[in-house]
């Protein structure tokens, strides 16, 4: 089921002037796959940042494994940049519980000790089950517990977002 | 009758226990090779371990000899944060005259997740994962001569690795066919990934003409047998073959079916050699082709460690 609540490309507008004024001299983007991921290859060129781009998955410290499996395997983590001092924003779509920023923190350090790991998203919708935060989010809103929400991307290479009921 | 389901499935399809690649779907082998890949860029970190088996017990059982495979297997589940034990039960339990399912219900008594099997009993994997509790998995770590899939996936991870797709390879096996699970797990293999043109290289002896109904070509001539093949995969002469009636001398056997450069000439100029280990140089390999810039022998190795991790892990999140 898709719904159009909200407009994708004009929230990535919001994203990319609250990561613009997010971003220091050396800053290097890292993408949450998989919709964090687009989000920070679209932000990095757009942004010219002339930094190459990270991206990161959660499935292999995700605190859910036993229920959930491996997943999706494509999902692997890329980080072509010195991690040990580097100054980290991480991009994601959307963030709930904070339990994927979580294991993504842990995957990081897992390659180096950045001097700094900071968050930006497109929408917050609430939930939070863990002390996370975002620096900025585009949107907030407050949605049931049974929907989904998860940014999807369209063959032209536009944003939409795809809301999925779950029981 | 009840149509049987595979042991090592559960009702969802999803793989529980891994004793055999026959009866194992091509998806189900691709998602292992796959997840390996994901796990081999675990070596590259600076913390090479992930906590997916974290607070998991994985008992290595090995009721025969086997440094090589028991090692790599422990390292793959160390680099998940499994607690792993290894019971050398060759010169334990076993030799005081424990059965084996008393063994296995004396291990499940002290809480292990996961079992990893080397047995010279074909089939005794089976029986263990027939009669441990729901949450257990079995891994098959060679049993008799029937099966060692974990070795046949890192073989295919080696060849998808070097040669990218399945669909257009030959693929020659080369030595002691008959007695070696490492050969049939890696027919199974091969086939369900759609190898066109397997061949047993070898003499007859050795490489029976009944493998021709598991679709494999059979060849007693080891330059016809290598001729343009992609990928030449390398048997160990057991040693204990050659007090038997079944081969003349290893220096026989090496002037016939031995890889020397002259006969790897056959094949096609990119062809990879491979071989599960250990080697016996002039037995059934030169030195120069071990050591030589066809040899993948030692890649094979490292991946063995991913392959294993990703067939861990999987067991790991998928229930009875």
């Amino acid at each position: 089921m898709t719904n159009l609540l909200l407009d994708a490309e004009a929230l990535y507008g919001e994203l990319k002037q609250g990561v613009a004024r997010l971003m220091t001299p050396d800053t290097v983007l890292v993408g949450i796959w998989s919709g964090g991921a687009w989000l920070a290859q679209r932000l990095n060129a757009d942004l010219k940042t002339d930094r190459p781009v990270g991206t990161i998955s959660s499935t292999l410290h995700r605190d859910d494994f036993g229920e959930r499996g491996l997943g999706a395997v494509e999902a692997a983590t890329s980080l072509p940049f010195e991690i040990d001092g580097a100054r980290i924003l991480l991009i994601d779509d959307v963030i709930a519980s904070g339990r994927t920023i979580r294991a993504v923190v842990n995957e990081l350090f897992d390659y180096g000790r950045p001097a700094s790991v900071e968050l930006a998203v497109m929408v917050d919708r609430g939930g939070r089950e863990l002390p996370v935060a975002a620096a900025f989010a585009a949107a907030k809103l407050t949605l049931p517990a049974t929907q989904r929400l998860s940014l999807a991307r369209e063959p032209d290479g536009r944003f939409a977002f795809a809301v999925k009921e779950t029981t | 009758m009840l149509a049987r389901r595979n042991p090592q499935l559960n009702a969802h399809g999803e793989l529980i226990h891994l004793l055999s690649i026959e009866g194992l779907p091509r998806a189900i082998l691709t998602q292992i090779l796959d997840t390996a890949g994901t796990f081999l860029s675990v070596n590259d970190r600076d913390v090479k371990k992930v906590p997916l088996l974290r607070g998991k017990s994985v008992f290595n059982l090995f009721f025969e000899n086997s440094t090589r495979t028991r090692t790599t297997f422990e390292i793959a589940a160390k680099r998940l944060s499994a607690d792993v034990i290894n019971l050398d039960i060759a010169k334990s339990s076993a030799s005081k005259g424990e059965s084996l399912l008393d063994t296995i219900a004396n291990l499940s008594a002290m809480h292990a997740d996961m079992f990893v099997v080397r047995h010279s009993e074909s089939g005794a994997p089976y029986l263990i994962a027939k009669h441990c509790a729901p949450h257990v998995h079995v891994v098959n770590a060679g049993d008799g001569r029937h099966a060692h899939p974990t070795q046949g996936l890192l073989d295919m991870y080696t060849i998808r690795h070097y040669k990218k797709s399945f669909n257009e390879l030959t693929v020659s096996i080369v030595g002691d066919i008959v007695h070696s699970r490492v050969a049939r797990s890696d027919i199974h293999a091969l086939t369900t990934l759609g190898v066109p043109e397997i061949r047993a290289v070898g003499p007859k002896t050795l490489v029976p003409g009944d493998l021709r109904d598991m679709g494999v070509r059979v060849c007693h001539d080891m330059k016809e047998g290598v001729k343009d093949a992609d990928v030449v995969i390398m048997l160990r002469l057991q040693n204990e073959r050659m007090s038997g009636a079944m081969l003349p001398s290893a220096g026989e056997y090496f002037k016939s079916y031995g890889l020397t450069e002259d006969v790897l000439a056959h094949a096609k100029p990119d062809a990879i050699v491979m071989h599960p280990g250990p080697i016996n140089r002039g037995v059934e390999i030169d030195s120069r082709v071990a050591d030589g810039a066809h040899s993948v022998i030692l890649p094979q190795v490292t991946f063995g460690i991913a392959v294993r991790m990703a067939v861990m892990s999987i067991l790991a999140g998928n229930d009875a």
